[in-house]
Parts: C-alpha cells; structure tokens; sequence
C-alpha cells in the first residue's frame, strides 16, 4: 500500500487539477470581461496547488500526464461539466466553502510541507469562496431566468457534497496522527455556510437525496476520461518529449 | 499591437480633417502636443483626434480579447503543469489589457458596450493575426515570440503616446508583453531543441506565423494615408514600415540561435542598410483578412458573439441584483 501521506496529498492535489481544469475550459467564452479574469485566476490558483500537492505525492507532471480514470483520487463533484455559468458556480460554491476549511484545518498539520501549501492555498480558496458565495447571491436574487438557472445548477451538484466529508480507512490513521484534517467535523460548519448564502440568495436549500461518490477509489464518473483525454495528449502523443 | 489602420484597400479612409476646429483651440492642442505634453479627458481636443483614438484602443482592446481564444485553445491541452500556469496567467493578462484598453477608450466618451457591439457587428476591427488557427502547441509558442513580439516594438513608442490614459494603459502592458515574449521564446527553445517530431512542429509553426506577424504592422507607409496625420498628433510615433524593419531585424537572429529558417528566400542581411532585406509581403491575403476573410475570421468571431449572447443572462441578473440592493438600500 502507497504512503498515505501520498495517497492524501494525490486526493487534495487531483481535486484542484481537475477544477483547475475545467475552469480553463471557460477562458474567453465567459459572460463578461472581468469573469473571465475571475474564472482564469482561480483556475490558476488551483493549478498552482495541484503542483504542490502532488509534488509531495511523487512527480507532479508525471502523476498529472500519465494516470488513468482509476489512479485519479479527485471527488465526482469537481469532475462535473461546466454547464451554463450557473452549474459552474454551483459546483464552485459548494467546493471552495468545503476547501476553505480544510486547509485551514491542514494549516496545523503535523506534516509540515502539508501545512505550508495550506498556508499559502488558504487565502486563494477564501477568495474563491467569496467569489462563488456573491455569484451565488446573485443569480438567486437577480432575474427569473438567473434564479430558475442558478436552482438548476445547484439540483446538478447537490448529490456530490456528501462525497466531500467522507473519511476511509487510508486517511483515518492521518486523522488520528495530525496529518490529515478530518473533514467529518466541518460539516456543520459548512452547512451553516452553505445555508447563510443560500438564504442571502432568497434561495431553498435543496432536499438531502442519495448521494453519489466513489472518486476517493477511482470509481468516477464519464467526464474524467474525457478530461484526462483532452489533458493528456501532447505527453502521451510524444512519449519522453520534454516541453 | 494592433495599432494599425485596418481599412480594406478600396474602402477610401475618410481624410483625417480639422477644417471645422476652432482654430486657436487647434493651434494650442497642436502646440501641447508638439511639447510632448499629455492630452488628458477633460482637456479639449479635435473631434478627429478623438475619433482617431476611439478607434485605435477599441481596436486594440477587441485584439487583446479576440487574442485571448487561439491561445485560450491550448489552455486544457498544455504539456506540462507549469506550461498551463504560464499560459492561463498569459492569457488572463491579455484580457486584463483588454480592460484597461477598455476603460482608456471610454476616457473618450464611447462605452464598452457600443465597443464590444461594433466588433460583433464586423464594424470594428482586431488584429489581423488572430483570425489564423493554433494547430499545435509550438503555435503557443510562436504566439508569445513572434505576436507579443511584434506588439513591443509597436507598443514601446505609445508609452509617449499623447493621450494621457492611452499611454499609462501602454506602460502596463508593455511591462507583461515583455514577459509574454520570452515565454513563447522558451517554448520555442524547447522544442527547437527536442525530438525531430517537436523541431518539426517549431519549424512549422515559424513558417505559418511569419508571414502573418509581418502584416500586424499594417499596410506600407505609402498605403497607409493617416500614419502622417497621426504621427504628428504622437498617436503614432514610427511608421508601419519602420516598425516592420525593426521586428526583422530582431527576430532573425533569434530564429537562428535556436536552428529554426525563417520562411523567406530572400532574406539577406544588407550591411549597408546595417538591417534585414526580405521578400514581398501578400498584401493581397493581408486586405483579404481585413475584410474578415482570414482562415478563422468566422470562428473568432461567433466565438466572441456567442459567449456574449449567452452570457446575457447572467449580466442581466447581476444588473438586476445591484438595482434591487439599490433600493432596500434607499428603503432603509
Ligand atoms: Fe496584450
Ligand atoms: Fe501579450
């Protein structure tokens, strides 16, 4: 069995590359000017944790170019497609308010390179998370069509939150030795925000319903291996090459 | 870089005139800018200059964010993790100089809307290289040496450009292009220096790229009828040609360095021009281009009409929003 201290960091790290790289997907196609900028900055900000993170779980570009659907740790919930703008800030707002805190649980982590990306990824993801909470805001309480949008998208995500507070047996010895935050605690916390920027956005929490998960094993959705196929093609196209 | 007078060949550029300026406001405008000085917004200037100005920013505004979609198609299938920070962090720069170009633009009174409506209308007009396709990765490489490149050394001299916004814009963005250049260099570098398949791919990318970076300076100084006007006004500061020669002269040898031909037969160095002679331009596929014939011209342009067209709603809502804050703001 890998190190586990790998096994979590390739978990943390594949979450913010494949976000990272569905926000790419977006880059000149956004609504307006300045969401392009915001959609292009956090994609960079999670491509520059994705380095870090997987450089404690081996060789980044090789872990990132050269895995397969069942070796990818990410949850199914960044994996999503980017549907309209809405699905996407769905899927953001969800995700960065969950990654807020855990790295700043991470940033009192025992290991210490753990500790210091958190440290510096924090700050990004409070950001991120503020971006998402006001969009959230806004298209609940915009216009019908924002909000019939922005309830849609928040249907397309809801089943994939649970996936984010699950713990199994190769991060429980972490918990229990200080690496790894233990994300089942800050669920409450994250309902809580997930409820207060709801409410902002005059906006129902959705109904609990079965929820999808399985990315923590590989078992992911369809969309990965497309991601993968589209991200992997120059390495794999010319074995060896540097660039 | 995107500076230049974009007219099809036959459309006969409306004749720059001043005759209805009030002519000792003309002559002290005319006089402050001989002085170098700074034309600032609330200053008085000459509707031409104005119009002119317009013209020139939104242009190359629209080019920073049409240039945003041949690189923005490289972004998901970058090499390597730090090739897609460089490129994404590229690309995000480029539509912050469209914003800051932007907002210099609506200095003068014209909005950002009617800017963005006269480039999906085809009324206005972004650099001609962006409507050729990236086709491999040495493309993003070929973007940053060769069209940042060529932006420099036309961007460099507006730094002194005498409208003041204009030229604080220029001093940014000049600062990034710089860096946007050395990186397409390196990734050049790299594959000039990689396996046969990656040289290959380096070695086509200069010659589809070549021809199309000389033609961003613009048509030749003989067919380019306001270059004199605007020179005098310091919107310009050096002609198209000069321009040209100067981006030959500093791209060959970088070509060189790193074993990749440039695709012209007749390029020769003449030691007593102390510059490059090169071959004839097609100055037949440039006005084609214009026109809004060039190979990808329709692609650019739908891409851009279509994210602005579906992304209404969302304007709309947050349009919607801060109106409704408004109010309970002014209720309370
Ligand atoms: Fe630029
Ligand atoms: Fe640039």
């Amino acid at each position: 069995m890998a190190d586990p201290v790998h096994e979590c960091a390739l978990r943390l790290g594949d979450d913010s590359l494949i976000l990272g790289q569905r926000l790419s997907e977006w880059c000149g196609h956004a609504p307006m000017l300045e969401v392009d900028l915001s959609l292009a900055n956090i994609a960079l900000d999670l491509v520059g944790q994705a380095t870090l993170f997987l450089g404690v779980a081996g060789d980044a570009d090789k872990l990132a170019f050269h895995r397969d659907v069942l070796d990818f740790k990410n949850c199914l919930l960044v994996e999503q497609p980017n549907g309209d703008f809405a699905q996407t800030i769905a899927r953001q707002f969800l995700f960065s308010n969950w990654q807020e805190l855990v790295f700043r649980e991470l940033t009192r982590s025992r290991n210490a390179t753990l500790a210091a990306i958190a440290g510096k990824a924090v700050k990004e993801v409070a950001y991120h998370a503020r971006f998402a909470n006001e969009w959230m805001v806004r298209l609940g309480d915009g216009t019908a069509e924002s909000r019939a949008r922005v309830v849609d998208g928040l249907e397309w995500v809801w089943r994939f939150g649970d996936e984010l507070f699950e713990v199994d047996g190769v991060i429980e010895p972490l918990i229990a030795s200080g690496v790894s935050a233990d994300v089942r605690k800050l669920r409450g916390e994250w309902d809580q925000r997930i409820a207060r920027t709801l409410a902002d956005a005059t906006l129902e929490m959705p109904k609990p319903r079965r929820a999808a998960k399985g990315g923590r094993i590989g078992h992911h959705s369809e969309h990965l291996g497309h991601i993968l196929t589209e991200m992997q093609f120059l390495p794999r196209a010319y074995p060896g090459a540097q660039w | 870089m995107y500076t230049t007078e974009l007219k099809d060949r036959n459309q006969k550029a409306a004749p720059v005139t001043t005759a209805a300026e009030d002519p000792v406001k003309l002559a002290a405008f005319e006089a402050r800018v001989a002085a170098d000085d700074f034309i600032e917004p609330k200053d008085w200037m000459p509707e031409a200059y104005r119009k002119t100005l317009v013209r020139q920013i939104s242009q190359h505004a629209h080019s920073e964010i049409v240039g945003m979609l041949p690189e923005g198609n490289w972004i998901t299938r970058a090499p390597s993790l730090r090739r897609k920070a460089v490129l994404l962090a590229k690309v995000q720069d480029e539509g912050g100089h469209g914003l800051y170009l932007y907002a210099a633009a609506e200095t003068l009174g014209t909005s950002r809307d009617e800017m963005i409506e006269a480039l999906h209308s085809g009324r206005a007009k972004y650099s001609t290289i962006f409507n050729y396709p990236t086709l491999t990765w040495a493309d993003i490489g070929a973007i940053g040496w060769l069209v940042d490149g060529a932006a420099i050394l036309n961007q460099v001299p507006l730094q002194r450009t005498s409208y003041g916004p204009y030229a604080r814009a220029m001093v940014r963005i000049c600062k990034e292009e710089s860096f946007h250049q050395r990186q397409g260099y390196e990734i050049m570098m790299a594959l000039a220096a990689g396996s046969p398949e990656q040289k290959r791919m380096a070695q086509n990318a200069l010659d589809r790229w070549w021809w199309p970076s000389l033609m961003m300076f613009g048509p030749p100084d003989e067919n380019s009828p306001n270059t004199a006007q605007s020179v005098r006004w310091r919107i310009k500061r050096e002609t198209n040609d000069e321009l040209r020669q100067k981006f030959v002269d500093v791209t060959v040898p970088q070509a060189e360095a790193i074993g990749i031909t440039v695709p012209d037969p007749a390029l020769k160095w003449n030691e007593a021009r102390g510059s490059y002679d090169f071959g004839a331009i097609d100055w037949d596929e440039f006005y084609a281009v214009v026109r809004g014939e060039g190979p990808v011209a329709k692609e650019r342009v739908k891409a851009r009409v279509e994210a602005w067209e579906s992304g209404a709603w969302v304007r709309e809502a947050a349009n919607a929003h801060a109106a409704k804050r408004a109010h309970r703001a002014a209720a309370e």
